[in-house]
């Protein structure tokens, strides 16, 4: 009977085609990829049976959460620079520093009256994040969002606008939101929503 | 760290030095593998879908808009509670008043009767959203337009006094029509912690 000799060599395994398919994907994702933006609202879209993708850019989301609050983001970090200034000089709020307008360019959405935005915009950002923001106010004495509106269109005309409101939200927020955009001369908008299956 | 690894030893042997030409792969896959996670994870494919809304413009000048036919009118009433409420036709004064009907956004409920008037051409819905209605009930009375495939739609926020005393007399609500009034004190104490 022949002796089973036992195996010398180290068990190996090649793992070229592995690694190789690694760098591939790392960098497929690497190319691919667009960060999430931090959101500071949360929103839980309803859903539709629309399989209309949102356009990339030149794009004001209106995010109202299920407490109502009001939150606005803007595309686009020049036309935000000319919204902000435009809405400073409207409000008749004292001059904003440099980091204070960076700092704005490179917030996503925000929810604040005009009159505590620059002292939001001068805390740290881990207290920005801590901070509860009220949302902008709507109403028709101190409508802040159709000002908002108004001068993200004059500084970008290409600007269309989103809703992108919570299942509870309520439809008197809603209303209203459409409201300002009228009287803006938005007659077209978008509804953010998940995606439904199309029933037969 | 990264250099070929030499045997070693004093080196008694003579004669050329026999070095491995393999270099160890294995930090450089775990590295590979990491930045391949994060990127997976933090990555956004799909986008969010829209709706597409377009609001009649309101005219500019009080020009006499012509008169909706009853028989091609249908108004729907959201209402609390994921309610529905829809009648046929108008509430005039001096007239018939028609049936409301209470219903839910079941494919069994406003649907069927959406599906029902369809056939009429000239079918134009109102929705009136009153103040109690959720959002979700306004993207889900849109979106069985689009089911049903009625083309003439308008979310309108006034109703008549006659429709108010009507829809009063009927389901016992009081008629607020949803962003009209005092404005809802929107967040002014939000009793819940900060997003994030």
């Amino acid at each position: 009977m022949p002796k089973v000799k036992p195996h010398r060599t180290k068990p190996s395994l090649d793992m070229t085609p592995m690694v190789d398919l690694a760098f591939l994907l790392v960098t497929f994702f690497m190319l691919t990829t667009k960060f999430s933006p931090e959101e500071v609202v949360v929103v839980d879209t309803p859903t539709s049976i629309s399989e209309v993708k949102q356009p990339e850019s030149d794009l004001i989301t209106i995010s109202v959460d299920k407490s109502k609050r009001v939150f606005i983001a803007i595309d686009g970090q020049n036309a935000k620079r000319t919204a902000l200034e435009a809405m400073r000089v409207k409000y008749a709020q004292p001059k904003y520093s440099p980091e204070q307008i960076k700092d704005f360019v490179l917030m996503t959405s925000f929810g604040m009256p005009m009159n505590r935005l620059g002292q939001f915009l001068a805390e740290s950002s881990e207290s920005r994040k801590a901070t509860q923001q009220p949302g902008i106010p709507l109403d028709s004495l101190d409508n802040q969002l159709g000002d908002w509106i108004l001068n993200a269109r004059l500084a970008n005309p290409n600007v269309k606008a989103a809703i992108k409101g919570d299942n509870d939200a309520d439809a008197s927020t809603m209303q209203r939101i459409i409201q300002a955009l009228q009287d803006k001369k938005v007659n077209r908008f978008y509804l953010v929503t998940d995606m439904e299956n199309k029933p037969i | 760290m990264a250099e070929i690894q030499e045997k070693g030893g004093g080196g008694k042997k003579k004669g050329p030095k026999k070095n491995s030409t393999k270099i160890d792969m294995t930090p450089m896959v775990d590295l590979a593998f990491l930045l391949l996670t994060f990127f997976m994870l933090t990555t956004t494919f799909s986008k969010p879908n829209v709706m597409q809304i377009s609001m009649p413009v309101p005219p500019e000048t009080e020009e006499e808009q012509p008169p909706l036919k009853a028989s091609n009118a249908l108004t729907v009433i959201l209402g609390p509670n994921n309610k529905v409420f829809y009648y046929d036709g108008l509430v005039r004064e001096g007239e018939a008043l028609p049936e409301l009907i209470t219903t839910d956004y079941s494919d069994k409920g406003i649907r069927k009767h959406l599906r029902e008037r369809n056939t009429n051409p000239k079918l134009f819905v109102m929705i009136k959203p009153l103040k109690e209605a959720r959002y979700k009930n306004m993207v889900d009375i849109l979106d069985e337009m689009s089911i049903t495939n009625t083309g003439a739609y308008a979310l309108i926020k006034d109703f008549t006094p006659d429709e108010k005393k009507f829809i009063k007399e009927k389901t016992g609500i009081d008629v607020v029509a949803a962003g009209t009034g005092a404005a809802a004190p929107a967040a002014a104490a939000p009793t819940e912690a900060p997003a994030q």
